[in-house]
């Protein structure tokens, strides 16, 4: 192993060093009863989505559903439109995401890739925004959204988060990795601004943009303060508003509040397998270490 | 820069690292550009997000309650603010809350990191299941986790009862019910943890620890001398994302406790929020909301001037 012989992607698995083969099996151990720790919330709350109401706050402890059941789930439906929160979360998460996403690709792309004055200026106002808990804001952008009169619309949800500095940052650090002389040439070739974004810097850039999507997507799909504020409504209401009343108003039904608690998990998870793969390679090359 | 692989370790932070010399400034059509691109952006955050935080200033001098006329007051709220002990209750909270969970979700993280960093079946769903409470929201979150820790019927107590033991008073006490909000914390962080620290794993040369290897180091003391100090940059973002988070937090301790019992674990945010939209008293809560600011802006500078020093050591 002396000589680095190929320093190929593909790295073999490597030769057994010292003690390795006792650390490597103590190793594996230790992840798995780490992740069956992880799992166990996860687990009990399926248990608990598919057991009869009642069947696990009283008797022995058991593990697994006596008698499976759906009405855990048929009782969520009945007691709250829960089928409307879910059209209204997508709508409200699929618009979100793709406004911010784009937003946030834009400024990235020329907060590394154009020297103009006041950059610096711009780029550091843009991070300190992190620091800006939504509480602090809330009472005045709440004056602001009620006086565009968009209490209880999408907008007031989708619009005021469109612009979001963490995306941002990601996009500046990734695409400051993307080499001048690429865009220096299409720009000799006569390319424009829009056109270098769209058919140069885009491509490059698809294990960030399945970044942001993961993200932006969970991001907003799982928002609870600020859609708590705007929709009073609720018809309107989106899924974490919903599964909030639904545990106010009927907090010890268990199976409906962990059934749609996981229902309304699914469609974050499933975005997250969808971009799985690029996401390690895209958090590693935004610099996000 | 030219050959960039990807940058090799950088440190993430407002921090610039300087561009290269520039062949040529570049004309001023391109800052027209760069304005004309970034606008969209600009409007958002100017609108939704800097006049908001200068009203909240503003709103700070005044008793509001949102309908009718609002009234100057001055100082006043702030003069109610720090002698009121819910105020400093929550402010203890909210630090106590950052120093619990930001340092044992690193190292349960770097712990996690250090042992996936290697080949290893089945290392892809190991990775997943580690992961998956960070991407499930808070909401969701806190209603299992009012389901598991209920005192009495709680899978949690039902366990340790069966064990022979006494269940913990997760509701109805102050200790505890801090602890069941930073144990479900902790279990939702973790695996953000893991991921930026494998990032940071992977860009650290192999040839550092063959060295050191053949030198006869352990295991430990390749983790103390280079494993660990090569991770700096990534241990820094975690930490200062961590105390803002902690600052942030809102979700969780709403459904979870509902800042409860009594305030034993009202937070910052949570505080400002119930005193701005439940007992509408407006002015009161841009007054918490100032002072909230004031802490995180000045954590963040406490920590950016360390920076400044370590790298001028350097």
């Amino acid at each position: 192993m002396s000589t680095s012989t190929s320093t190929s992607t593909k790295r073999k698995p490597r030769t057994p060093q010292r003690a390795g083969a006792g650390w490597a099996s103590w190793r594996a151990v230790a992840l798995v009863v780490g992740a069956l720790v992880m799992l166990f919330p996860l687990y009990w709350m399926v248990i608990t989505a598919f057991s009869g109401q009642g069947a696990l706050t009283s008797g022995p402890l058991r593990f697994f559903p006596a008698d499976p059941t759906l009405d855990g789930f048929r009782r969520a439906f009945a007691l709250l439109p829960f089928s409307s929160f879910f059209l209204n979360s997508t709508a409200i998460a699929l618009v979100a995401m793709a406004l911010s996403v784009t937003l946030n690709l834009l400024a990235g792309y020329v907060l590394a890739k154009y020297r103009f004055r006041g950059q610096q200026v711009v780029f550091v106002m843009i991070v300190s925004t992190l620091m800006i808990p939504v509480q602090v804001v809330m009472v005045p952008q709440f004056q602001l959204v009620a006086g565009l009169g968009w209490i209880n619309s999408y907008w007031a949800v989708i619009v005021p988060r469109a612009a979001e500095a963490f995306g941002i940052f990601l996009c500046r650090q990734f695409m400051l990795g993307i080499p001048d002389e690429v865009l220096e040439a299409a720009r000799l070739d006569g390319a424009g601004h829009l056109r270098i974004f769209w058919s140069i810097v885009l491509p490059m850039s698809r294990p960030l943009i399945a970044v942001l999507v993961i993200l932006t997507f969970m991001y907003r799909w799982n928002e609870f303060a600020w859609p708590l504020i705007v929709l009073n409504d609720q018809q309107l209401f989106t899924v974490p508003i919903g599964l909030a009343f639904l545990q106010g108003e009927y907090g010890t039904d268990y199976p409906a509040l962990m059934g749609m608690a996981l229902l309304s998990t699914l469609p974050v998870l499933v975005v997250f397998a969808i971009f799985q793969r690029q996401f390690v390679e895209g958090v590693a090359r935004s610099g996000l270490r | 820069m030219t050959t960039a692989a990807p940058a090799a370790v950088t440190a993430p932070g407002p921090e610039q690292p300087t561009p290269p010399p520039r062949r040529r400034p570049r004309v001023s059509r391109d800052a027209v550009a760069a304005w004309g691109l970034l606008s969209p952006n600009l409007v958002v955050f100017g609108v939704f997000l800097f006049v908001p935080l200068l009203a909240t200033v503003w709103l700070s001098l005044y008793s509001s309650s949102g309908f009718g006329p609002r009234e100057f007051v001055g100082a006043d709220n702030y003069a109610e603010l720090f002698a009121d002990s819910t105020f400093w209750r929550a402010t203890l909270n909210t630090g106590l809350y950052a120093l619990l969970t930001v340092p044992v979700s690193l190292v349960l993280g770097l712990g996690v990191a250090l042992a996936m960093n290697r080949p290893l079946r089945g290392r892809g769903v190991l990775r997943a299941i580690y992961y998956v409470p960070y991407v499930i929201s808070g909401v969701v979150v806190a209603v299992a986790g009012r389901w598991i820790f209920n005192e009495n019927v709680g899978v949690v107590n039902r366990l340790l009862r069966s064990a022979g033991l006494d269940g913990v008073p997760w509701q109805s006490d102050a200790v505890g019910a801090m602890s069941s909000l930073v144990l479900i914390s902790i279990w939702t962080k973790v695996g953000f943890c893991m991921v930026v620290y494998l990032a940071g794993l992977q860009s650290i040369p192999k040839e550092y620890l063959e060295a050191a290897q053949t030198d006869g180091a352990g295991r430990w003391t390749q983790l103390r001398y280079i494993v660990v100090p090569l991770l700096k940059p990534t241990t820094i973002f975690l930490v200062v994302l961590g105390v803002i988070e902690s600052f942030q937090v809102f979700d969780i301790v709403y459904v979870l406790t509902g800042g409860g019992p009594g305030n034993a674990t009202e937070m910052l945010v949570t505080y400002a929020y119930a005193e701005g939209f439940d007992a509408r008293r407006q002015g009161y809560a841009a007054t918490i909301g100032v002072v909230t600011y004031l802490f995180i802006a000045v954590l963040t500078a406490l920590w950016y001037r360390r920076q400044k020093a370590q790298e001028a050591d350097l």
